[in-house]
């Protein structure tokens, strides 16, 4: 190892079952650079910082950290080598002074009594050398979350930090707060400070980071000079990659010429001016980076939050779901991210679940119909083919990729027209990926409309008949079939306020 | 074999009641006579009524204290209409449960529209309703009923006394409720998670409203059966009931955390408690070491279906 290196990762691999989510990485960090980090999202970055942090355990390689060999760290480990995370969710107590929050489980003592003048000072000397600006005595939750950042950093250094990890930390931040972390990320640098910044905004790498590591699907691409690359150059070796052919093909005679929905300069929940079509028969995908504002429109459409301004056409007629109720009145189903917790009720059968939106249509009065909930769920069952003994089978007790056939069972038994998938096949394993993209042709062939949001671009591209891309909230661009591009979605999805 | 397993796994608890009343059977000559089981199941009724709300409201992860208070507070109501007002019985009865329907109500719109927890927003109407219940008969008892009215608490259909017809009447209700009708499976749903079933269609606060008005509607029937049997109406009567209510529930299985549970283990929790009291006082059990039996009993089922159900969780997590 090189006297120069803060760290050094060697041919770290983690294994999931079924995936691998780092593969064979080896990276170099130097005293004293800063050091991006960038990939798509899950090419792996998240899970390379935990292996530092400790948070989990590389199934095979070697950490270094100041010359001193690892095989696996954890979090105390990681702490005592000098390396602190800076985590997306702060590790913050809201109801606690920043002194105390700075020296959180290592109270400065005289005898059993805290020392609070003395952790008022220290913290005071921490933050004055960062040119930090806070008062140690107010309580954290009176800040807003850039000064927030700023103490959790400080928490760092003053536990002697030195290789401070952030992932992704202008994500929250205006655009003030963003050029406070700016100098304070060069002031530790000329401290002496390593930094891994991980981030999806380009240009920020290029003003902050010293060399820059290019991952993709958990392999280490290339390590490049900042200087020495562009903007282009970093999207190509991030999406550089062929599409796989795990995606059915569907006849392009599904496209009516028929508007099913259409959203009509929409704002709220964090979105704004939101305008687009979507025609019997079409998948539109909706692609961007995580927080971006996908879901959060899904849960407009879909009535769980409501819009402060425009307005939805369902088949031409106005509607404004208040409630998911409603919206499957109108006839539209959400397939959530979160599977299982919003998606499935894990501790009722196979049979109630897809059941559920329609118990009350089967019931005559109030009594349910018990021929009708048998009969639909074998239905549905044979239909999409889901794998289960038996109907009466806990959901609890299915893979990822049959809960997720039973969400969508319920929305076909609901006889909704139009159907929001986010994520659709997050987490779940290749072969099932690809049933539920020939159900999603299917349900498009029967004249039905798919809003697919997804993170993966190969996903997005194989599946989509139009893509909008969104950041920050806004539309940033709108391609048709022919123009779909890994590398325009990625420029699209990564343009900032200041650029758009 | 494997189904005969599960099956007592399932209806462990009816397995723990038999084996307390052969304990009784034996200690006690007087215990296993029909007479004296009819009494168990007459000492019952009341909370044993006022449990098929409370089913509904724990399989919905809520909880109802204010049992207790609309159990006294339509003993009052109802009371004061007849000697007070000089109403006519059925009709007092009519507009009592009513009354007590609308005070479950309450309680529902002000957790499922405000969003006040269950625990202190149930608390909160259980102190109202208790110092209203006072207020309305300035703190004294009530009596002097018709004899048609006592027939409710005291008269017999052949050799069956009513208040226990009443009770198996509420526990068909409640099957029924839980097992035939769309309600029942929605309150599953909501137990199990809130948000996956507001996702799924389900209207999350209607449904919440109506287990409540449920409760408060069980409750006042149990009130009712109470003023009948007592023949008097007191400010105080239902005072604690909701704890006895919680215990039976909870020895049925029901989870407190919602989301599963059977009515019919219900009923077994509620003879348990039956049993156990009648039992021991025949047995000249004194009544101090009587509470901190119950206790114990409580603590030993509602334990031995947790280690059961870590249990399963470690059994699938495993698998």
């Amino acid at each position: 190892m090189s006297a120069d290196n803060i760290l050094e990762l060697q041919h770290i691999t983690k294994y999931y079952p079924g995936v691998i989510a780092l593969n064979d990485v080896s990276l170099e960090i130097k005293r004293g650079e800063v050091h991006a980090l960038v990939g798509e999202n899950g090419a792996g970055k998240s899970t390379l910082i935990k292996t530092c942090s400790g948070a989990i355990s590389p199934s095979e390689g070697t950490i270094i950290v100041n010359g001193k060999q690892f095989e696996r760290m954890t979090p105390i480990i990681s702490r005592e080598n000098g390396i602190g995370v800076i985590y997306q969710e702060f590790d913050l107590v809201g109801d606690l002074s920043v002194a105390e929050n700075i020296f959180l489980g290592r109270a400065i003592r005289k005898g059993i009594v805290i020392d609070r003048a003395a952790m008022v000072n220290e913290s005071k000397k921490v933050l004055d050398a960062l040119n930090i600006e806070i008062d140690p005595n107010v309580l954290v939750k009176t800040l807003s979350v850039g000064y927030q950042q700023m103490v959790e950093i400080a928490k760092a250094v003053s536990q002697n930090a030195q290789l401070l990890i952030m992932d992704e930390p202008s994500a929250p931040l205006t655009k003030q707060e963003v050029q406070s972390l700016y100098d304070i990320v060069d002031t530790l640098k000329a401290n002496g400070v390593s930094i891994i910044y991980i981030s999806h905004r380009l240009e920020e790498i290029f003003r902050l980071a010293d060399r820059v590591t290019i991952l993709r699907d958990g392999q280490y691409v290339k390590t490049v000079n900042a200087e020495d690359t562009d903007e282009d150059e970093l999207i190509s070796f991030m999406v550089g990659r062929k599409l796989t052919e795990i995606y059915p093909k569907r006849s392009s005679e599904c496209v009516k010429n028929e508007i099913m929905f259409e959203a009509d300069h929409v704002s709220g929940n964090g979105d704004t001016d939101i305008s687009f079509k979507i025609h019997r028969g079409e998948v539109v995908g909706l692609g961007g980076l995580v927080g971006a504002g996908r879901t959060e429109f899904a849960e407009l459409m879909f009535g769980m939050n409501k819009k402060t301004s425009g307005r939805f056409l369902f088949n031409g007629r106005e509607v404004s779901p208040k409630n998911p109720r409603e919206a499957i009145e109108i006839g539209i189903g959400l397939v959530p991210e979160d599977r299982k917790q919003k998606g499935v009720l894990l501790g009722m059968s196979i049979k109630n679940n897809i059941n559920m939106p329609i118990y009350q249509r089967i019931s005559k009065g109030a009594v349910i119909n018990k021929k009708k909930e048998q009969s639909i769920a074998e239905k549905y069952r044979k239909e999409i083919t889901i794998k289960t003994p038996s109907i009466e089978q806990l959901s609890k007790n299915l893979s990822g990729g049959n809960q997720q056939k039973v969400v969508l069972a319920k929305w076909l038994a609901a006889d909704t027209e139009l159907l929001i998938f986010d994520e659709p096949t997050r987490g779940i394993d290749v072969g099932a990926k690809h049933e539920i993209y020939s159900l999603i042709n299917t349900l498009v062939e029967k004249g039905k409309s798919v809003l697919m949001i997804s993170s993966e671009m190969s996903e997005l591209i194989g599946m989509s008949d139009r893509i909008f891309v969104l950041a920050e909230g806004r539309i940033s661009g709108e391609l048709n079939k022919e123009e779909f591009d890994q590398e325009v979605i990625m420029r699209f999805a990564s343009k900032s306020k200041v650029e758009g | 074999m494997k189904n005969i397993s599960k099956a007592i796994k399932e209806r462990a608890i009816y397995t723990f009641l038999i084996l307390m009343v052969l304990f009784f059977a034996v200690a006690s000559p007087n215990f296993l006579t029909a007479k004296n089981l009819i009494n168990v199941a007459k000492q019952v009724s009341i909370f044993g009524v006022a449990s098929v709300g409370m089913t509904f409201v724990i399989l919905l992860g809520g909880i109802d204290l204010a049992t207790g208070s609309i159990i006294s507070f339509i003993n009052i109501v109802c009371a004061y209409f007849m000697v007070n007002l000089g109403m006519n019985p059925i009709l007092a009865v009519i507009i009592a449960l009513l009354i007590s329907t609308l005070c479950g109500f309450l309680n529902g719109v002000v957790i499922a529209e405000i969003g006040i927890t269950p625990l202190i927003a149930t608390f909160a109407s259980q102190t109202i309703l208790s110092g209203l219940a006072y207020i309305l008969c300035n703190g004294r008892p009530i009596s002097r009923f018709s004899e048609g009215f006592l027939k409710i608490g005291q008269g017999t259909i052949g050799a069956i006394p009513i208040p226990i017809l009443i009770m198996v009447v509420c526990f068909i209700i409640g099957v029924f409720i839980l097992n035939k009708s769309y309600f029942g499976r929605y309150f599953y749903a909501l137990g199990g998670n809130m948000e996956a079933a507001e996702l799924s269609g389900i209207p999350v606060k209607k449904i919440t409203c109506l287990v409540y008005s449920l409760s408060g509607l069980f409750a006042g029937i149990a009130g009712i059966v109470m003023l009948s049997r007592a023949n008097t109406g007191q400010p105080n009567a239902g005072l604690g009931y909701e704890f006895d209510v919680i215990t039976c529930v909870a020895l049925g299985g029901v989870s407190l955390s919602g989301g599963s549970g059977k009515m019919s283990n219900v009923i077994a929790g509620v003879l348990i408690i039956g049993v156990l009291s009648n039992g021991m006082v025949l047995m000249n059990v004194s009544s101090y070491m009587q509470l901190v039996i119950k206790g114990i009993i409580l603590l030993l089922a509602v334990g031995s279906d947790c280690i059961q159900r870590k249990r399963l969780l470690i059994a699938s997590k495993a698998g």
